[in-house]
């Protein structure tokens, strides 16, 4: 079972190798405080889904990276060949010369046409080389203009040619204050576009990302690696392989697979009057719940807190919400982990202070110039406020 | 990577450039240690094998063999232009480039554009030409020029018609040295007046610099060098305005050390474009972030430090110093003051070892003091370029979209008023062919329009951020 990773843009392809180095060391880390021969498996389970192996021994990354600039991908590239434990195939990056400019529409209906048979060759010969594809895994921002407007193309391509594979798109949600001016534009037709087209958005936030290096790990200057790395970690700790009595191959199980797509019965659904958000959000109900265990005494941990009746909506009880994988083999030196993911109203501030944002500059027009510039119109972005309300209001009716 | 021209027009144009020339040469040598021609370089030099004749000397890759700038040097004059040629930079300059005349434009900005436009248009389509061909990937020609004379001014100017009917997609980044009040040239008024309706229609972004600013930055180091207070050794070739190494060296000619600061604003601008960092910034991201509506791109600029003291070990407390001064009014390229003004947008271009997390302290320090418009109030765009300039640990280079610059507007503004009620010297740029009182006028009113688009904003200031209410939506 293998998982074929696509990296766009400057971010996407600075996570994407933190993440594939973490696969790695974890993989390769002698201490998994198993058996020999679940170590064993456990590797060459996590070798098939995220490396192919090459003549020399050297693993390459099962990676396309594309970027609409050399800077990045060019010094991506030698911090994998640098480190000479894996490596990117040489072959495997899209680059052009001129970047996006932070602009959506530039990203999505310029650089997307233009490149798109290159880019889904790259990626159908990355498909080709698994012998089970397990779907794919996205990286990229909201806030620019590549990640964002090119990886949406992209997306949606990936719907149209590989329609029975899973797709998850891992989006970085940039900081409130300001990276870049126009991210909040920029996130609203991110998110709205992939919403038809994406199977599972995996969010990672820049401000909670760098509260964890702040508060939890006590790091006074806080560099761009250093938030990378936690987040790199984060998902390694959920993509490596679980452990699961089915089958005789027992680390196969898909991360991609988790059923996400959740539709409330209609009949089921009380009727509510327009609340205000805050009053909604006292308490964070979840659709579902995953947890994933990894280390010592894993069988006897306890998790009945996760099972309460009360983090769940009425339709949804714990029993089909709640799932937990448990695996001995410990990750990346830690004796005991957990990892949390989670389909709640957890995100629902965050989108709708995007939102705010995103319609108090539309109300001026300001910027819109640079879109319509390159097709994108004034309805194709009150489409996306329309479908982001939509979604806010669903997530606070939970 | 992409390549940039930079066209350098006018006496105040080229001497600008020249100094720029001579500090990017000095910032990739001290980078490029292997001697490689590399996609850095390559942004705004070609290197060419200097034995081959004609234009088949053009080399790649490999080892630099001769470096020539990706340059236009035009002057109505041959003074300046033919004393860069006879300089320390002569070699750096392809001699087709050039495009000079003998008798000047005669602080007329009608000569400069219609006479010498006329005339020269072939010439310096031709020359623009050659220099985009030999770009793999043209993003952006950086115009130089004086908004006062007739030559920068004028011909500079018309450029920039040529250059957007020429190389649509192409950005243009001008800088401009706008007048001081005791200016010398009585009809400097006239001159950037009808030049700002060209930079107004034809430019992409404005970089507004003033020479009494850039004086009283120089004042301020002077008095900072010559204090002889304790600790306070300078580093040498740390000065943002010297070229040469110790800053001891007085054979520097009366304008090199406020041209020298003007060069380091046009390398740090294009520093997170040719080197690597965390957060990379492109040329094309600085219109899209910092121009909201097209015909408001002046962006005020600020460069902090003006120079870098000699002790080894700076703490976060410096740093965070160095963000405090970017936003004094005391560091600004014009006459103004940004945190008493509207800011519609901010960029913050950071060099050297600085970090996210020191990024964002300083954002949150500075917000509370700072006024954004209601739209914008978040308005930050930020890049770390991991190269510092040489010289400097690290540095900032901060671009503003702020209503400051208004009172420079109006005060030109004044200043044509005065001359124009009177008529004053009016017959000079009436007997050129092609100018009519309708001139005056129409750029009279370009820039009144203008100014009262600042002035609406200006309005919005004091009033209360209110959310505008929403979509609402059936779910």
């Amino acid at each position: 079972m293998s998982i074929v990773t696509v990296q766009l843009g400057q971010c996407g392809n600075q996570i994407g190798f933190e993440v594939f180095d973490a696969l790695f060391s974890d993989s390769h880390c002698t201490q998994g405080l198993c058996s020999k021969r679940e170590n064993e498996a456990y590797r060459s389970s996590c070798k098939e889904r995220f490396f192919n192996e090459e003549e020399n021994g050297v693993p390459i990354a099962r990676a396309v990276l594309v970027d609409m600039e050399p800077k990045v991908i060019n010094q991506t590239l030698s911090k994998a060949v640098q480190s000479s434990r894996w490596k990117y195939g040489q072959r495997s990056c899209f680059c052009q010369k001129q970047g996006s400019g932070n602009n959506w529409a530039y990203g999505y209906s310029v650089h997307g046409p233009r490149h798109e048979e290159s880019v889904m060759n790259l990626i159908q010969k990355e498909v080709e080389k698994c012998d089970s594809l397990g779907g794919f895994f996205i990286i990229m921002s909201m806030a620019g203009g590549t990640g964002s407007g090119l990886g949406t193309f992209i997306t949606q391509n990936l719907q149209d040619q590989y329609s029975s594979s899973l797709k998850m798109n891992h989006i970085i949600w940039p900081y409130g204050t300001g990276e870049v001016i126009v991210q909040n534009y920029n996130s609203i037709l991110t998110l709205s576009h992939l919403y038809r087209s994406s199977d599972a958005l995996l969010v990672h936030e820049n401000d909670a990302v760098h509260k964890i290096c702040a508060k939890l790990m006590n790091i006074k200057q806080i560099s761009f690696n250093n938030i990378n790395q936690v987040i790199a970690h984060q998902l390694g700790s959920v993509f490596q392989p679980t452990y699961s009595e089915e089958g005789s191959f027992h680390y196969r199980r898909n991360p991609l697979g988790i059923d996400w797509q959740v539709q409330p019965p209609l009949s089921r659904l009380p009727t509510l009057g327009k609340r205000s958000l805050s009053e909604q959000l006292r308490f964070n109900t979840s659709i579902a719940n995953l947890v994933v265990l990894r280390g010592k005494d894993v069988h006897s941990a306890d998790v009945a807190g996760f099972k309460d009746p009360a983090l769940y909506t009425s339709w949804l009880g714990p029993d089909n919400a709640f799932n937990v994988w448990k695996t001995q083999r410990a990750f990346s030196k830690y004796e005991k982990s957990a990892a949390l993911v989670s389909n709640s109203q957890f995100l629902v501030k965050p989108l709708d202070m995007i939102v705010s944002k995103a319609w108090n500059m539309f109300a001026s027009k300001a910027y819109i110039h640079q879109y319509t510039k390159f097709g994108i119109e004034e309805e194709d972005f009150l489409d996306s406020f329309t479908l982001l309300e939509q979604v806010v209001a669903s997530y606070c009716n939970l | 990577m992409t390549q940039s021209v930079v066209v350098q027009v006018g006496q105040c144009g080229n001497q600008i450039g020249c100094c720029f020339w001579d500090l990017a040469l000095r910032e990739h040598a001290a980078v490029n240690q292997k001697g490689i021609y590399d996609e850095a370089i390559s942004s705004f030099f070609r290197n060419v094998d200097t034995r081959v004749v004609g234009d088949g000397g053009s080399i790649s890759k490999g080892k630099i063999c001769s470096l020539k700038a990706r340059a236009v040097l035009i002057d109505m004059e041959e003074g300046v232009v033919n004393e860069i040629l006879q300089g320390p930079l002569r070699d750096v300059f392809d001699s087709k480039q050039l495009i000079t005349d003998i008798s000047g434009s005669g602080n007329n900005w009608a000569v400069g554009h219609k006479v010498f436009g006329h005339l020269y248009q072939e010439q310096i389509l031709e020359k623009l030409r050659k220099s985009a061909e030999h770009c793999d990937c043209l993003q952006c020609f950086f115009v130089i020029h004086s908004m006062g004379g007739g030559t920068g001014s004028g011909l500079g100017t018309f450029l920039l018609k040529v250059l957007e009917d020429e190389f649509p997609e192409v950005y243009r980044f001008v800088t401009s040295i706008y007048p001081s009040g005791e200016d010398d040239v009585i009809t400097s008024p006239y001159n950037s007046i009808l030049a700002m309706k060209e930079l107004n229609e034809h430019a992409d972004c404005v970089l507004p610099v003033d020479n009494q600013s850039l004086f009283d930055i120089i004042s301020k180091i002077d008095l900072m060098v010559n204090s002889g207070k304790l600790g306070t050794t300078v580093k040498p070739k740390s000065l943002v305005t010297s070229s040469a190494g110790a800053f001891k060296k007085r054979q520097e000619k009366p304008f090199d050390a406020m041209n020298n600061i003007v060069a380091n604003l046009l390398l740090n601008l294009t520093s997170s474009a040719r080197f690597e960092g965390s957060l990379n910034m492109d040329l094309n991201e600085i219109s899209m972030n910092l121009v909201p509506f097209p015909q408001l791109h002046y962006l005020v600029s600020s460069l902090t430090p003006l120079y870098t003291l000699a002790d080894v070990n700076i703490p976060p407390r410096r740093l965070d110093q160095m963000f405090s001064d970017a936003f004094s009014k005391d560091h600004q390229l014009i006459q103004a003051d940004p945190k008493h003004s509207l800011y519609l947008a901010c960029a913050l271009m950071v060099r050297g070892n600085v970090q996210i997390s020191d990024l964002r302290r300083n954002i949150e320090r500075l917000k509370p003091s700072l006024q954004f418009v209601s739209w914008n109030q978040e308005g930050w765009k930020t890049s770390l370029c991991s190269v510092p300039p040489v010289g400097h640990c690290h540095s900032l280079l901060a671009l503003a979209n702020n209503t400051c610059v208004k009172p420079t507007f109006m005060d030109l503004r004044e200043r044509f008023t005065r001359l124009y009620k009177k008529k004053a010297h009016l017959h000079h740029y009436l007997q050129i062919e092609g100018m009519e009182e309708s001139c005056f006028s129409e750029a009279l009113s370009s820039l009144s329009a203008l100014i009262q688009e600042y002035s609406q904003l200006d309005a919005t200031k004091s009033m209360p951020v209110e959310d505008l209410p929403r979509l609402s939506v059936a779910v």
